[in-house]
């Protein structure tokens, strides 16, 4: 085969590799030589304690409230195949995945916010006490909003892998809708769960936005809130390296326990050709099928109505032609444009080294470490707090001038860090069934180097390349959390811009701001996760 | 009884590009091979019999019965695929239990029911095992246990051999003769094998473009001549 061509593309893996790790790596060390956390007795006081048991306690139910509303609406899904605008709602619930969680939050409190359409409700019914959506029921509501739909599209996938002959011998034999649930549907969903849940627990114990900004004080603070707290106000490295230490053993625990246990769930192929089923139509089932898809629909379509609804009353030719607005455009542009492309770059470089050098006949120990470590750094990199990275940053760049310079350098690199994973597991199944399917050939054929990247790689992978880089977009123009250290006048993104406003109380620019940035990130995760809707070719 | 196990009359099934239309009267205590090139509608045809496919106009009659509007269960047949019939997360006798109850609640007895379906077609034993660990001719007789404990008079086969090499496909054709024998059912099998057609059934039903074009008995079948696409079928046999 071409062996130099392939040991170039091994050294430059581990470049890339060895840039992330030493990326991270700098920024932690950074933060403790700066701080020293030796003889503080202080770091892990009741506040840390507390703040600990309020991540995993929010986290553990958003999961399950997730997953317990997620199963019904799943099954409802692969049953009413012939549900009316069941594609429409598929395709509604791939969109929180791509709204930016500063945009989702706003939504949800035009909905369920003291001002929202259910208080106005629940008051015009003489309910004197209106509910809060500020504090544990918020951030619970909020996650459930991103992650419902999420576990409920993967289940639905798996369900949707069940043979079809399933479904006629089930037929066939007169199985009833509880039969059909414990003895077919259940054992797939159950399956998966230890998957969807891990999932959906990472990003809920992670999540800083939605904390941020409906957590509503110190009683409902995550590690990632306080971390992030730590270092903008208090400015007390040593306790956000405690906190951000204390982060990442707990995921780093969870997601080394969830390798044992559960492989990773696989996305695709849902919606798209529905499987002829035949059960569900009878009367009850039927009907309990259409409650829970319409309150899904519901549930899941109000915060995008609400936010189309306010955004439409701003006033939006002014802000759009308002100077901020046309720099926080361009600055976004210019962050995510370059994010995205180094996140795509590099995984396509760390899949390709990893299957390089594993496809070797004899790897031994330092090449299976090698691949390893790369493939546990595309997932262990969510456990990096992206404020940790920044901070340490900041400080290792400070002797060199004012750190405003560098700090869009900072942000790209953190937001590309951020996307990796996901760009990884958009890219990897592509790349590597293509690699399976052409490898031999374009090698006995001698096709190599730039032509094979030209005729052999580049056509089928397109696809695959413009869905990541596209999905990468969408996840660093919504982000809050690497720029919410380094946001000001001088650099300000959309969602910086659209916190800000939030924060002055000028409600009706950042009703405006959010549709505008709702409907960017949104056309981009639309274009990002298209593939989704490619109808498979019909079977039998 | 006199009824015909099976009866299409004047059926229609509209796809989109093709219309197919079937008219037949299957004699009850038959084995009947159903051939025909891919996407002569043989599939098709069963799926009407067993409740799969509404057709959109006709009259499909089983031991007399109208079935229209019946759903799958309610009909006096089993089906057998060519893959995927058996549960793969469930044991051996749990997939044969739902033969007996399809929401798997057994009674005493049940259990040697169960054994007793699994040793009549040679897998004493087997109970406990899961679908994987079987060979593609042991999932196979799984499958026909659980039709022998449903005992549905109409047993409708969708190329059930297919997946099997030649001679564990003779070893199921005489099993499956065998138990023809002791249950006096009927049975529709979609083969692709002449084999299959000259050696087990009693008559052949033979598509062509979504039609019914010849429905003999077994010994006239093999010596027509009159259509290509018969010829062509039977002609397999000589290539090999």
């Amino acid at each position: 085969m071409f062996a130099s061509e392939n040991r170039m593309t091994i050294a430059a893996g581990g470049f890339g590799l060895g840039g992330i790790l030493l990326f991270v790596g700098l920024a932690a060390a950074a933060l403790l030589v700066h701080g020293g956390t030796g003889g503080r007795e202080d770091l892990f006081d009741a506040y840390v304690w507390r703040v600990t048991r309020f991540t995993l306690l929010q986290a553990s139910l958003s999961t399950g409230l997730s997953i317990l509303f997620a199963i019904p609406v799943a099954r409802a899904l692969a049953r009413q195949a012939a549900f009316p605008g069941r594609i429409w709602l598929l395709r509604l619930m791939a969109l929180p995945l791509g709204l930016p969680a500063l945009v989702a939050a706003l939504g949800l409190i035009e909905v369920w916010g003291r001002q929202g359409f259910l208080n106005k409700a629940l008051v015009a019914a003489g309910l004197a006490e209106p509910i809060s959506i500020y504090g544990l029921f918020g951030i619970l509501l909020a996650h459930v909003f991103f992650n419902m739909p999420l576990a409920a599209r993967l289940m639905l996938a798996g369900l949707e892998r069940i043979p079809a002959e399933y479904w006629r011998t089930s037929a066939n034999l007169g199985m009833g809708s509880l039969a059909i649930f414990r003895f077919i549907e259940w054992p797939v969903i159950r399956g998966l769960l230890p998957g969807i849940a891990g999932l959906v627990f990472m990003l809920c114990a992670t999540s800083f936005t939605l904390v941020l900004t409906l957590g509503g004080g110190p009683a409902a603070s995550t590690i990632e809130v306080a971390i992030y707290q730590a270092l903008r106000f208090d400015f007390d490295p040593p306790r956000a390296i405690a906190l951000s230490g204390l982060q990442v053993v707990l995921t780093g625990l969870l997601l080394l326990l969830l390798k044992f246990v559960a492989p990773p769930p696989e996305e695709g192929e849902t919606s798209g050709r529905a499987i002829r089923r035949f059960d569900g139509c009878q009367g009850l089932a039927r009907l309990a099928d259409r409650i829970w898809l319409t309150l899904a629909l519901i549930f899941v379509g109000t915060p995008f109505a609400a936010i189309a609804a306010s955004g439409l009353q701003a006033d939006l030719a002014r802000l759009l032609s308002e100077h901020a607005v046309h720099r926080a455009l361009l600055t976004s542009a210019a962050i995510a444009l370059p994010s995205a492309a180094i996140a795509v770059a590099i995984a396509a470089l760390m899949i390709r080294t990893q299957r390089l050098v594993l496809s070797r006949r004899r790897h031994g120990m330092p090449a299976r470490f090698f691949a390893g470590t790369i493939g546990a750094s595309m997932s262990f990199i969510l456990l990096a707090p992206p404020i940790v990275l920044g901070a340490g940053w900041f400080l290792l760049l400070r002797p060199f001038g004012d750190v405003a310079r560098f700090a869009p350098l900072i942000v790209i690199a953190i937001n590309a860090l951020m996307a990796l994973p996901f760009v990884h597991r958009v890219l990897a199944p592509a790349m590597v069934t293509h690699a399976a399917r052409t490898e031999r050939l374009a090698a006995s054929l001698g096709i190599g180097g730039f032509h094979r990247l030209r005729w052999i790689d580049w056509p089928p992978l397109r696809k695959a390349f413009f869905t990541a880089f596209s999905f990468a977009l969408a996840l660093s123009l919504g982000d809050l959390g690497a720029i919410a250290l380094f946001g000001s006048q001088d650099l300000a993104t959309l969602p910086w811009l659209l916190y800000s406003r939030m924060g002055s109380y000028r409600t009706a620019d950042a009703a405006g701001l959010a549709l505008l940035l709702g409907i960017l990130c949104l056309i981009f995760t639309v274009l990002g996760t298209a593939g989704d809707d490619r109808t498979r070719g019909s079977g039998t | 009884m006199t009824a015909a196990a099976v009866i299409l009359r004047d059926v229609k099934v509209r796809f989109e590009t093709t219309v197919l239309k079937f008219d037949c009267t299957v004699p009850a205590g038959e084995i009947v091979a159903v051939a025909g090139a891919s996407g002569s509608g043989k599939s098709t045809l069963l799926n009407v019999i067993a409740g799969f496919e509404e057709p959109d106009q006709g009259e499909v009659r089983i031991f007399g019965d109208e079935m229209a509007g019946r759903p799958p269960a309610d009909r006096p047949v089993s089906v057998i695929f060519q893959d995927n019939n058996l549960f793969a997360h469930l044991d051996v006798a749990a997939n044969v239990g739902f033969g007996i109850s399809p929401s798997l609640r057994l009674r005493n007895g049940d259990r040697e029911r169960i054994e007793e379906a699994l040793d009549r077609v040679g897998l004493a034993g087997f109970g406990k095992r899961l679908p994987p660990t079987l060979s593609g001719g042991e999932r196979q007789r799984v499958a026909l246990a659980r039709a022998l404990v449903r005992h549905r008079p109409l047993l409708l086969l969708d190329e059930p051999f297919a997946a099997l090499d030649p001679g564990m496909r003779a070893e199921m054709r005489d099993l499956l003769a065998d138990l023809h024998q002791e249950e006096g059912n009927t049975i529709l099998m979609i083969t692709h094998h002449p084999d299959d057609v000259r050696l087990f059934s009693d008559s052949v039903l033979f598509l062509d473009q979504g039609r019914i074009v010849a429905h003999d008995p077994i010994d006239r079948f093999l010596e027509r001549r009159d259509l290509t696409a018969i010829n062509r079928f039977l002609g397999q046999e000589t290539g090999r």
